[in-house]
């Protein structure tokens, strides 16, 4: 210790936190890490909880509004020769519908909700880069806003969740709804990728000692994975609808066949993204499922090693498969011979964490409680899924039911089970950490075995109408197709489904207002969120613990159990070594800041400004580098407070 | 560095051993409570300690992907077609080629900096910011000419559109990064300053060599890769 500079820069009247703070600490330390009170601290709100909470709030409002009109769809299809909705408002609905579902519910909510739980799974305060993760939420809902005021103005996209060209190109969209929406996905790519980098250092660098990449939750695991997967495969798809947007705006030739441009080049830089996205939707549930397993089974998930493995090679893998989208294209036969053995592959990694899932449950005591029937629910649906997912990898079969509801049914199949069950008994495991109460049970039944039964009565007919012929995207059909019945069964399956999110959204006012208290850890769950207060308070943790197992709550305690001397009157956090999480650097955070709300700003009047016209990227980066440097250039207050702690390496 | 270390390594070793006197701090409440005390850890660190240097990495992991599929979109549309470049000469190489130097010689300065930086020199950290923001001022108007001398136009057909991306790509990082280069050269000499600064510099640095070396590349498609 003599080597080190004197403790001048930490005089003794500063509070510091540790295991048995006086009130006086807890106090200063809620006041340090709380937001502004108002509607100016609102919006200047950086605490990774408020956000977060915002986040996924902001989500599911959308799988809401995207619901909605996947229910009106199904509606119109209820019966042969419908009048609901005519051809140009169906080819909306569709598109906007699966937009929302993909870019604005099922890839953010995974991060939102990854957000809020890895601060409290790792033992940190924050997430890294508070200010920048409240800018990446201002964007994204600044980007989703966007599609729906244009669809409410009459802008609506109208090609598909996907945008083929040359239907999206100048020549036949015209009209503003597809520049609307590659914008959109400049929106929310901007913002995932900025999740990605905040998750990214947070969960290298922001955990608590003795937490070393092996004693990491599984949960913890998915989502490192999942935004390495954000890094790589967001960029494909941010340059490909650039270059949509430019051969709409200015006149480039990217996808022009008849100036040397391709339209397949776009379905290999969508897809390149579009099937790893698959994965960013799916990978964060397993982590769901790994904890909600563990805590139901009351023992370690089975298999930790393999677990892990398992995760990275499917990430891995998800990048070796974007062709199987495209094989009723011309591109060469082998070529779907090597996507086709690598679709197939997928099959191993997913199959080990299900043997290792199945292991858990066989060797633990089940305590069988809403969570637990939604991660059982996942297993019976995402085989399902997952076995016409295999057809589908076969060429021969892919041509045959190409575009029909067969791969309708099997996306919703792998994507509601593969990811909205999970997300659902998410919901149900951590609301009580969230608010401090429990989501009633007995609802939650209701609520489950009416989405269970709604969910097959509405996608199980698909796979029938498929293999009859019935092709996807159609806004009507005449009688005696031999669709009728089955296709009027999915829409009743559809309704049930609507009364199951309305039996949610019910529960969750009611348990919200006056739900049974939880106590900090109502599951008996053995890992670090569980151990603070419910819901957390703003800091946190009142000492952040040490951690000296996987499952440091079923473990016996060692010593030391906590870390000190924190200033508890100043946003410090402790960031540790990225492999074995020793203590390394004590780095100040910043405060709350209107900043991020004014870049986000900035940036929504680019973005929407270069729609109209090209010029808006130059005078439009101008108020967006001013907003940046305001947001980096330090004030005064802030430099003597970071002076009074700094310690020089 | 290893010595300033051994503090916070010694403390986990003690956390096993549990009998290491430095690490027992006794707090008012709880008199017997081993705490790892970390009230003497340094607040900010260079390279891999620091955060700012893990988002540095994110960005160029992002960046990198980017400009790997704006080559593999040049290659997958000249695939397509039997001449390349399509109807158009291939881009003058003179200008392309001296800015190649500028950028590789600033690369020196930029060490420099990151140098004077890394030992915690602010004067000196400035003063190469300085020279690094020179040669900003050189390779940018240097650009200008590049973009003249490329005998194509983005919407003469899909060549010219690709290599116009390619460039454009390319043209964003040297102007973001002059930006930023400038903003933090300013700084360092207005103030408030703090140490952590010194780690901004070092990881300017870092960015700024990702510039410069992710422009070999795309120089290469831009310029050789119609000549082959």
């Amino acid at each position: 210790m003599s080597d080190l500079p004197s403790a001048s820069a930490t005089p003794e009247t500063r509070l510091f936190d540790g295991p048995g703070a006086t009130p006086e600490v807890r106090a200063a330390l809620a006041r340090t890490w709380s937001d502004r009170p108002g509607w100016f601290g609102a919006l200047a709100a950086v605490n990774h909880k408020t956000v977060a909470r915002r986040f996924v709030v902001t989500t599911f409002a959308f799988f809401l509004l995207g619901g909605l009109l996947a229910l009106t769809m199904r509606l119109q299809l209820a019966r042969p020769g419908n009048r609901l909705v005519g051809p140009e408002l169906y080819n909306q609905l569709f598109t906007i519908h699966g937009t929302t579902m993909m870019f604005l519910f099922a890839v953010p909510v995974m991060q939102a909700v990854a957000i809020w739980l890895v601060p409290l799974m790792i033992g940190a305060r924050s997430v890294a880069f508070p200010r920048m993760n409240a800018y990446a939420y201002w964007v994204f809902l600044f980007g989703g806003l966007t599609l729906y005021v244009a669809f409410a103005l009459g802008a609506g996209a109208n090609t598909g969740w996907f945008s083929y060209v040359p239907l999206a190109g100048p020549d036949y969209s015209t009209g503003k709804g597809v520049d609307i929406w590659a914008q959109m996905i400049t929106f929310t790519e901007l913002s995932a990728l900025l999740e990605a980098v905040v998750l990214i250092a947070t969960i290298f660098k922001l955990r608590a000692p003795g937490m070393s990449l092996n004693r990491m939750p599984l949960f913890v695991w998915a989502t490192l994975v999942t935004q390495f997967m954000v890094l790589f495969a967001m960029p494909a798809v941010m340059l490909g609808s650039t270059a949509l947007i430019l051969d709409r705006l200015v006149g480039t030739h990217f996808y022009n066949p008849a100036r040397g441009g391709d339209v397949l080049l776009w379905q290999h830089l969508f897809w390149f993204f579009g099937h790893p996205e698959v994965y960013l939707i799916f990978i964060p549930p397993l982590g769901f499922i790994s904890s909600i397993i563990a805590t139901f089974a009351r023992r370690p998930v089975f298999g930790y090693p393999a677990m892990v493995l398992a995760l990275i090679a499917t990430a891995f893998l998800a990048f070796g498969l974007w062709v199987h989208h495209m094989f009723a294209t011309s591109i060469p036969a082998l070529g779907k011979s090597f996507f086709t053995a690598a679709s197939l592959m997928i099959a191993i990694p997913s199959g080990v964490q299900i043997f290792c899932w199945l292991a858990t449950l066989w060797r633990g005591r089940l305590n069988l409680k809403t969570p637990l029937w939604f991660v059982l629910a996942f297993f019976f649906i995402l085989v399902l899924g997952g076995l016409t997912g295999v057809m589908l990898g076969s060429v021969s079969l892919d041509l045959q039911v190409h575009d029909t509801y067969f791969v309708v049914a099997h996306l919703h199949y792998v994507l509601l089970g593969g990811a909205v069950f999970p997300l659902f008994g998410a919901f149900y495991y951590w609301f009580p950490k969230a608010t401090g109460r429990m989501l009633d049970e007995t609802l939650g039944r209701w609520q489950f075995w009416l989405f269970f039964i709604g969910f097959n009565v509405a996608f199980f007919p698909m796979h029938v109408l498929g293999l009859h012929g019935m092709p996807r995207r159609v806004w009507t059909y005449p009688h005696g197709m031999g669709w009728d019945g089955l296709n009027l069964g999915a829409t009743l399956g559809a309704l049930t489904i609507g009364v199951s999110v309305l039996v949610f959204l019910v529960n969750v006012v009611r348990s919200y207002r006056r739900g049974a208290l939880a106590g900090a850890d109502p599951w008996g769950a053995g890992t670090l969120e569980w151990s603070t207060a419910s819901p957390p308070p703003p800091h946190n943790f009142d000492a952040l613990p040490v951690v000296h197992g996987r499952d440091p709550l079923w473990e016996p305690g060692a010593q030391p159990a906590y870390v000190s001397g924190l200033a508890a009157d100043a946003r410090e956090v402790l960031s540790t070594t990225a492999l074995d999480a020793l203590p390394d650097l004590r780095p100040l955070f910043p405060s709350p800041s209107i900043w991020p709300f004014v870049s986000a700003v900035a940036t929504t009047v680019l973005f929407i400004g270069s729609v109209f016209t090209p010029w808006a990227v130059v005078w439009g980066s101008v108020p967006v580098a001013v907003a940046l440097i305001g947001w980096f250039w330090p004030n005064r207050g802030e430099n003597r407070r970071a002076l009074d702690l700094e310690q020089r390496p | 560095m290893t010595e300033r270390r051994k503090v916070p390594a010694s403390a986990m070793n003690a956390m096993n051993a549990a009998h290491a006197n430095d690490t027992r701090h006794t707090t008012r409440d709880a008199p017997d409570t081993l705490t790892l005390d970390v009230r003497r850890l340094p607040s900010f660190g260079f390279s891999h300690r620091s955060l700012m240097w893990w988002s540095t990495v994110c960005l160029m992991l992002i960046e990198g992907t980017v400009f790997a599929i704006g080559a593999m979109m040049y290659f997958y549309l000249r695939s397509l077609t039997a001449i390349w470049p399509l109807n158009a000469v291939p881009p003058a190489l003179v200008w392309g080629s001296v800015n190649t130097a500028v950028l590789l010689v600033s690369m020196w300065p930029n060490q420099l900096a990151k140098r004077a930086a890394e030992r915690e020199d602010r004067v000196g950290a400035r003063l190469w910011l300085s020279v690094c923001l020179a040669f900003a001022g050189v390779f940018l108007v240097l650009r200008g000419f590049e973009f003249a001398a490329l005998n194509v136009s983005w919407n003469t057909n899909a060549y010219g559109s690709v290599v116009w991306l390619l460039l454009g790509l390319h043209t964003t990082h040297l102007i973001t990064d002059t930006v930023d280069t400038a903003v933090l050269g300013v700084l360092l000499f207005t103030g408030p300053f703090e140490g952590k600064r010194l780690v901004d510099v070092s990881e300017n640095a870092l960015y700024w060599y990702f510039v410069v070396l992710s422009w070999l590349p795309v120089y290469a498609v831009i310029y050789l890769a119609p000549r082959l």
